[in-house]
C-alpha cells in the first residue's frame, strides 16, 4: 500500500510540527471573561473581543484558512486544515467566534461567488475582521426551507428585500448575512435566489434585529426583519434561480460534510469539552451515591456509561474510516451522517448525567454548589439546539435515507 | 504501538475483498444458500450439519485457511484486518463454512506458542478445518470453566467430560480443548474421530450453521497433542480473545449489510397505499439507524483488528467495543429487516429470516452487548469494590 494512505504527508508533517510549536508558545490561557458553551451563544462584547482577538492572531499565524488560495487570504496549502484543528485541540486552544462565516459563508462564496466577491471577502472572514450570520430559517420554513418567503424584487442593478428570518445566531455582531430569498413565487426550488447583504450599515433602517431568548435564558437567537433593504445585484452569488443549490453547499459545509474542512479549535468532541465526552460521565459516577455506595459501582450506570463510551468510540472511528479507500460504502454515507450522530450523542451524554447527579443536577449555573457550574444542566437544555439547528435530526434522517439509501423522496 | 491512520487498509486488502467477493458471487447467493439449509421448515428436524464441501474445498484451494497461519507454521500471516476483511465478506454471503470456526482456532493455536501447537497450525494452512470446545454446560465464556476434565500422566493426558455449545462442530476435523486439571486450564488437540469422542449435535435455531456437545470418554492425548500445557491453556484463550471477537463483530457487520440493502431494495419496491413503503418516515427512519449502527459497528470492528496488529495492548479494549457494538447494531437491524418486510418477512420463504437467524447466534456468541460492557466497564472503569 503507498505511503500516502499510512500516513500524513510530508507537508502535512511539517505543518503539524510548525502548529504545535506555534501553539506552545501562543494558545491563550485561561480567558478573562466567561465564555459561553458555543460561539453562536456569544451575548457581550468583551466575549467578542476577546475570541476575535485569538482568531486574528490564529490567522496571521497561518492556522485559519491554511487550504484556502492565497490571492484570497489562505494559506495555499493542501489539506492541512485539518492538521491545524487537530493541534488547536490537542492544545485546548478556544473556538473561533466567527463560526458561520467559517463555516458556511467562506466556503459558499468560495464555490459560487465571483472573484471579486472571494477577495473581498474571504480574508476578512478569515481573520474575523467581519463577523457573518445566516439568513435561511424564516418562521413558516424551518424543516422545509425551500418555503422561505422573504422576497427579493428585482429593480435594475440592485434587488429590494422583505421580510423575515429566525433563529440568527450572531446577528448583533454580524456585519454581512449569507441570505436565501425568493425572487419567483411560482416556483418553490427555483424560485429562489442566494445573496450576501449588509447587515450592520442598515440597522435600525431597513434591517432590524430583535434579540430571542433561548430556553437555556441565554440569548444568542435573533429574529431579522427586512424593510426595503437594497443590495446591489454584485453581491448575488452564482445565478438567478440557483439559491437552492448553492444553499445545498452552505448546508453540507454546516453539518460537517462538504469538501471544504472547516477552522475550528475546541471543535466537536473535543476532549476538553467535558459536555461531549462521555468518559466525563465516569468521574460524575465516581463522585455520585446511589444505593449506599458509589455511582461507579452501580451496575446499570456502569453499563450505561459504557453503551455511550462505544458510541463515542464508533463515531470518532468512523471519521477515521471515512478517509480510509474502499472502506466505506456511498462517500456521503458517514460525512451526512456525522452531524446527526454526534448531536444525539451529546444529547444522550448530557441526559445520563442528570441521571447520575441526580438532585445535584437540579442546580443550574448560578447555583455556587452546582457540579461543573451548572454545566451538564445547561448542556443537556443546549443539546436540543443541537438536534434541532442546521437541520432536525428527522430531516437528516431523510436526506441520508433518500439520497444515501436511494429511498423515496418524502415531499 | 500506533495504528496507522487507514488501519493498515490498503491496495492488498482491496484486492482481497474483490476476490472474496466474487467468490460468494460465483458459489452462493440466497437462493443457493435456501436450497442448501431450507429445505425441511420442521422445527423438530433431526440436527444436521448442511454446508457445501465443495465450496469449502475451493476456499482451501484458494489458501484461506492459510491466511491467518503465520508464515514459520506454513501459513501467509496476514494481518487481522485483511482476516475482517475476509470474515466481513463471508458473513455477508452467510454461507454454512468451518471458515470462522477454523479462524478462531488458528488464533488460539498461534497464542498457544508450542511445537504441537505450530504442527496443528500447519494442517489448518493445508486445509483442516477445526473447531474451539472451549465451553461449558452454563455456556459461560470465563476460560477457566470447562466440564472436562484433564488427567496428567506423565506425558499422556486423558480428557473425560464434554464440551457444550462447539460452533461448526460437524464440520471440523478436530477439536481444541480446554480441559483442567489440577494445575490449571490446557489445550488438547483432538481429532473429532479420536476413540472415545461422540459429536452430539444440538438442535438450533440458526440454519448456517451447526452446533455440537462433544463428549470425551477416557480420551487419550499424547505430547503431540498437547497445544498448552496445565495452566497455561486459559492465557493462550486470553490472548486469542481480541481476535475471536474482532472476527465474530466482522462477520455480523457484513450479514447486517446484507441485511440493510435487502430491506432498502424491499421498501423501494413493496407499495402501499399507492407509494412504495420507503417513502413512509415510520419505515425510512429506521432504516436509515439501520445504516448508522452498521457504521459505528464497523468502525469499531476494524478499530479492534488494527489494534490487534498495531497496538496490542489496546486489543482487549477495543475488542469488547467492537463485539458490544455489533451485537447492539444486529439486535435493530435484524428486527427491523423482518419487520419491514411485513407478512412476507414472516415466512419461511423469505430470505431475511436466514440472516434473522445467523445474528441471533452470533449476538450472544462470545458473549452479549451488556456482558462486554460490563468487562469494559471493569477496564476503563476499575473493577466494582468487594
Amino acid at each position: 500500500m503507498s505511503d500516502e494512505e499510512r500516513k500524513d504527508t510530508p507537508e502535512q508533517d511539517e505543518f503539524r510540527a510548525y502548529c504545535r510549536e506555534w501553539l506552545s508558545k501562543n494558545a491563550p490561557g485561561p480567558p478573562p471573561v466567561q465564555l459561553p458553551q458555543s460561539p453562536i451563544e456569544i451575548t457581550t462584547e468583551e466575549q467578542m473581543a476577546y475570541l476575535r482577538g485569538w482568531q486574528k492572531s490564529a490567522y496571521e499565524a497561518g492556522l485559519v484558512g491554511c487550504d484556502y488560495p492565497k490571492e484570497y487570504g489562505g494559506g495555499g496549502r493542501k489539506d492541512c486544515q485539518r492538521i491545524a484543528n487537530e493541534e488547536m485541540q490537542r492544545a485546548g486552544a478556544p473556538y473561533f467566534p466567527n463560526v458561520i462565516a467559517l463555516g458556511m459563508a467562506a466556503p459558499t462564496i468560495f464555490f459560487h461567488g465571483s472573484e471579486e466577491l472571494k477577495k473581498r471577502f474571504i480574508p476578512k472572514i478569515l481573520s474575523g475582521e467581519e463577523i457573518w450570520c445566516q439568513g435561511f430559517s424564516e418562521p413558516n420554513a424551518g424543516s422545509d426551507l425551500a418555503g422561505a418567503q422573504t422576497s427579493a424584487i428585482r429593480d435594475g442593478d440592485n434587488w429590494v428585500i422583505n421580510g423575515q428570518k429566525i433563529w440568527t445566531s450572531l446577528a448583533t455582531f454580524a456585519s454581512w448575512m449569507i441570505l436565501l430569498a425568493r425572487h419567483d413565487r411560482a416556483d418553490k426550488y427555483s424560485g429562489l435566489t442566494y445573496f450576501v447583504v449588509p447587515i450592520k450599515e442598515e440597522l435600525g433602517r431597513t434591517v432590524d434585529v430583535r434579540p430571542l431568548i433561548k430556553i437555556t435564558g441565554e440569548a444568542g437567537f435573533n429574529e431579522v426583519f427586512f424593510n426595503d433593504l437594497v443590495v446591489s445585484d454584485r453581491y448575488r452569488l452564482d445565478d438567478v434561480g440557483k439559491g437552492w443549490q448553492v444553499a445545498m453547499t452552505t448546508l453540507l459545509h454546516e453539518r460537517g460534510a462538504g469538501p471544504l474542512v472547516t477552522p475550528a479549535a475546541a471543535g466537536r468532541a473535543s476532549e476538553g469539552d467535558l459536555t461531549r465526552n462521555a468518559m466525563s460521565l465516569i468521574d460524575l459516577a465516581r463522585n455520585s451515591e446511589r444505593n449506599g455506595r458509589t455511582a461507579a459501582d452501580d451496575p446499570v450506570v456502569r453499563d450505561r456509561i459504557m453503551e455511550l463510551v462505544v458510541r463515542q468510540s464508533g463515531l470518532l472511528q468512523s471519521l477515521r474510516r471515512t478517509r480510509v479507500k474502499g472502506l466505506t460504502d456511498h462517500p456521503l454515507r458517514i460525512p451526512q451522517a456525522a452531524k446527526l450522530v454526534f448531536t444525539e450523542l451529546y444529547q444522550d451524554i448530557a441526559a445520563l448525567s442528570l441521571d447520575i447527579l441526580g438532585p445535584s443536577g437540579t442546580l443550574f449555573v448560578a447555583d455556587e454548589n452546582a457540579p461543573q457550574g451548572g454545566q451538564w444542566p445547561l448542556a443537556y437544555l443546549n443539546s436540543y439546539g443541537m438536534t434541532i439547528a442546521a437541520g432536525t435530526s428527522e430531516v437528516l434522517r431523510n436526506i441520508l435515507g433518500e439520497r444515501v439509501l436511494g429511498m423515496p423522496k418524502s415531499k | 504501538m500506533a495504528q496507522p491512520l487507514n488501519y493498515g487498509y490498503g491496495e492488498e486488502e482491496r484486492i482481497l475483498r474483490g476476490e472474496v467477493q466474487k467468490f460468494f458471487k460465483a458459489h452462493n447467493d440466497e437462493l443457493k444458500l435456501m436450497n442448501l439449509v431450507g429445505q425441511d421448515p420442521d422445527p423438530h428436524r433431526p440436527p444436521e450439519s448442511l454446508w457445501d464441501r465443495e465450496a469449502w474445498n475451493k476456499m482451501v484451494e484458494l489458501g484461506w485457511t492459510a491466511l491467518a497461519v503465520p508464515e514459520e507454521a506454513g501459513g501467509i500471516g496476514l494481518s487481522a484486518v485483511a482476516m475482517a476483511t475476509l470474515i466481513e465478506e463471508a458473513g455477508r454471503a452467510a454461507m454454512p463454512s468451518p471458515l470462522i470456526a477454523t479462524v478462531n482456532t488458528t488464533y488460539v493455536l498461534k497464542a498457544c506458542a508450542t511445537e504441537a501447537a505450530d504442527t496443528a497450525l500447519g494442517e489448518i494452512a493445508e486445509g483442516r478445518p477445526a473447531a474451539l470446545a472451549i465451553t461449558n454446560r452454563k455456556g459461560s465464556w470465563d476460560f477457566k470453566a470447562t466440564d472436562v476434565k484433564a488427567a496428567v500422566s506423565g506425558e499422556t493426558t486423558t480428557l473425560e467430560g464434554a464440551a457444550w455449545f462447539v460452533q461448526d462442530a460437524g464440520k471440523a476435523e478436530f477439536f481444541l480443548v480446554s480441559a483442567a486439571s489440577e494445575a490449571g486450564i490446557g489445550l488438547y488437540i483432538v481429532p473429532s474421530d479420536a476413540p472415545g469422542v461422540t459429536v452430539v449435535p444440538d438442535s438450533i435455531v440458526d440454519l448456517t450453521r451447526d452446533q455440537a456437545r462433544v463428549k470425551f470418554e477416557g480420551v487419550v492425548v499424547e505430547a503431540a497433542g498437547t497445544a498448552a500445557g496445565p495452566g497455561r491453556g486459559d492465557a493462550a484463550l486470553r490472548a486469542a480473545l481480541p481476535a475471536i471477537l474482532t472476527m465474530v463483530a466482522a462477520d455480523m457487520c457484513g450479514a447486517a449489510e446484507w441485511q440493510l440493502q435487502t430491506t432498502v431494495n424491499y421498501a423501494k419496491e413493496r407499495v402501499q397505499f399507492g407509494r412504495p413503503i420507503g417513502f413512509f418516515q415510520a419505515v425510512k427512519h429506521p432504516i436509515v439507524n439501520m445504516m448508522l449502527m452498521i457504521d459505528t459497528a464497523r468502525s469499531n470492528m476494524f478499530n479492534a483488528a488494527c489494534a490487534i496488529d498495531h497496538e496490542p495492548e489496546s486489543a482487549l479494549l477495543y475488542a469488547h467495543m467492537a463485539k458490544a457494538s455489533a451485537s447492539d447494531m444486529a439486535e435493530h437491524c435484524s428486527g427491523r429487516s423482518v419487520q419491514y418486510h411485513g407478512g412476507m418477512g414472516f415466512t419461511w420463504e423469505c430470505f431475511v429470516h436466514l440472516y434473522f437467524k445467523r445474528q441471533l447466534h452470533n449476538q450472544v456468541l462470545y458473549g452479549d452487548a451488556g456482558y462486554h460492557r460490563a468487562k469494559l466497564a471493569d477496564i476503563i472503569m476499575g473493577p466494582v469494590a468487594a
